[in-house]
């Protein structure tokens, strides 16, 4: 008798607690009421990412240092991003982001020298909040001492159907100026017989739907134009020549078409589990006028583990064609309106294998940080090419003519240590 | 003869039902439209997408760069939420 009574006062508790619960979230107390779908894509300095309609991102500061070796290139520095509200309506962000880069890939060692650059680059942007909109607009400035390049992007998202849906639109613009770095009088100067522009504009519409009580779907669907010189000045394209018995090939300037329009479409899909882990899908098709055609997936695997720690893990496959003007090596010069070797054009398939963790902790000596972490991230690269040769190690003396040489293949290890604040 | 005239005309019937179709078909486009669309996940049951574990784009600063990364090295760009800017792939 006492047992049953027990039982039905825990139940009747139990009752009052869900309905106490449920009349939090109705009434907007709790953090799930305030959620719409593009608030989970929130954060960034991007336009896909300030896709938040009506919640504006948390005010967080991240500072990273990022390491990218292989290849012959070491690429290293770091990079600073703030973001911060003023009043209610209105979030600026900022970053700085630097690399330093180290170079003697097998592109320099074949036609140019082992060169030490740094590249710069700012951002700022900002996102205002009206009703269920978000406006967010930004610039972007990269500067290299060969490459200088400004980019503005402008984005709208609407929250619909009780924020579930999030719609956003972007459009954005880019100016480049491409220089040419030449040795005279020892000094490394631009050279003055050559300067270069580039113009690029992009559309790009997205979707992030709350499809199930565990299940999120985002889809976007993006296309790029580029217009003015938009090959790389320093790599050369190989051509047979039998009238040099020490390689067999002579090197001659790349010619790319002036202009490119890409159209990209990708899905991601993330579902909750029932033991608080998140695994999550991404696909995306890609084409282009160029004639290359790729295929990106990526699986990820998230894992919340005693109380403060975050796991992360992922696997990620790209595969693409060739673009129609690609080849390793020209039969003869002047072979047809277009000529590239960049590697970046040939076919190839890459696995990424990815691990990350992350400590989140508070610091009692500083009560307005909210919360902060310390995270550590590696992804190790692996590009297997099908159309590009080593063309360091073509010998014809030693039986190895220019065309027979093994496929190159790269290795390349990337490295991200970061440390985040939340207030 | 007879086919390519049938080809250029539609019968009547045919074309009154096209129509007909066409109307229905923007008419419940235009009562969805009007209409309130009830959400089918209502907020209380949202709980999941409230965990960082859920989000998208957990740490910005970290995805930015992968995608830099990876946009240097391949001929595929765009939908992937970033706008780029500058080259640093040479």
């Amino acid at each position: 008798m006492q047992l049953t009574e027990v039982i039905t006062r825990a139940l009747g508790n139990a009752r009052r607690s869900l309905a106490r619960l449920r009349g939090a979230f109705r009434e907007g107390t709790l953090l799930a009421r305030a959620l719409p779908a593009g608030m989970l894509l929130a954060g960034g300095l991007l336009p896909g990412s300030t896709a938040v309609g009506d919640v504006l991102p948390d005010d967080r500061s991240d500072v990273l240092y990022h390491r990218y070796q292989g290849g012959g290139i070491t690429i290293q520095g770091p990079e600073v991003l703030v973001r911060k509200k003023i009043g209610q309506s209105l979030s600026l962000s900022g970053s700085y982001y630097e690399d330093l880069i180290s170079s003697a890939s097998i592109d320099v060692k074949l036609s140019a020298s082992p060169y030490k650059e740094t590249r710069k680059q700012k951002t700022f942007g900002f996102d205002y909040l009206h009703g269920k909109s978000t406006y967010s607009a930004g610039i972007i400035n990269s500067k290299e001492p060969d490459y200088q390049s400004n980019t503005s992007y402008y984005s709208v998202s609407q929250d619909m159907f009780g924020d579930l849906t999030t719609l956003t639109m972007t459009y954005k613009r880019g100016w480049d100026h491409v220089e040419r770095d030449i040795k005279q009088g020892g000094q490394i100067v631009n050279d003055p017989a050559f300067h270069e522009i580039a113009d690029h504009r992009g559309y790009t519409l997205g979707l992030s739907q709350i499809l199930t009580r565990s299940l999120i779907a985002n889809v976007t669907y993006e296309v790029l134009t580029d217009q003015g010189y938009l090959a790389n000045p320093y790599r050369k394209i190989l051509i047979l020549d039998p009238a040099s018995p020490d390689k067999g090939y002579s090197l001659a300037d790349q010619v790319y078409p002036n202009t490119r329009t890409s159209n990209a479409a990708s899905i991601d899909l993330k579902y909750y589990l029932p033991y608080r882990a998140a695994i999550d899908g991404q696909y995306r098709f890609f084409s282009d006028t160029w004639g290359i055609v790729a295929h990106t997936l990526q699986l990820g695997y998230t894992h919340p583990a005693w109380k403060h720690w975050i796991f992360d893990g992922t696997f990620r496959y790209y595969r693409q064609t060739a673009a129609d003007f690609y080849a390793d090596i020209f039969p003869y010069a002047n072979y047809s309106n277009f000529m590239a070797r960049d590697r970046e054009l040939a076919a190839f398939q890459s696995y990424t294998l990815g691990v990350g963790a992350s400590y989140e902790f508070t610091i009692p000596r500083a009560p307005w940080i909210n919360k902060s972490s310390l995270n550590v991230r590696l992804d190790h690269l692996m590009i297997d090419y099908s159309d590009y040769r080593n063309a360091l190690l073509i010998d014809p003396r030693a039986g190895v003519p220019a065309g027979a040489e093994p496929l190159y293949r790269l290795n390349a290890n990337v490295l991200q240590l970061f440390f985040s604040i939340w207030y | 003869m007879r086919r390519a005239t049938q080809g250029r005309r539609a019968p009547p019937g045919r074309l009154a039902r096209g129509a007909a179709l066409a109307m229905l078909a923007l008419a419940c486009i235009g009562l969805t439209g009007c209409g309130t669309i009830e959400p089918w996940v209502k907020p209380y049951e949202r709980e999941h997408f409230a965990d960082p574990i859920m989000s998208l784009n957990r740490d910005p600063v970290s995805s930015v760069y992968m995608e830099h990364v990876f946009e240097s090295r391949e001929g595929a760009r765009g939908a992937t939420g970033g706008v780029g800017g500058g080259c640093g792939c040479n």
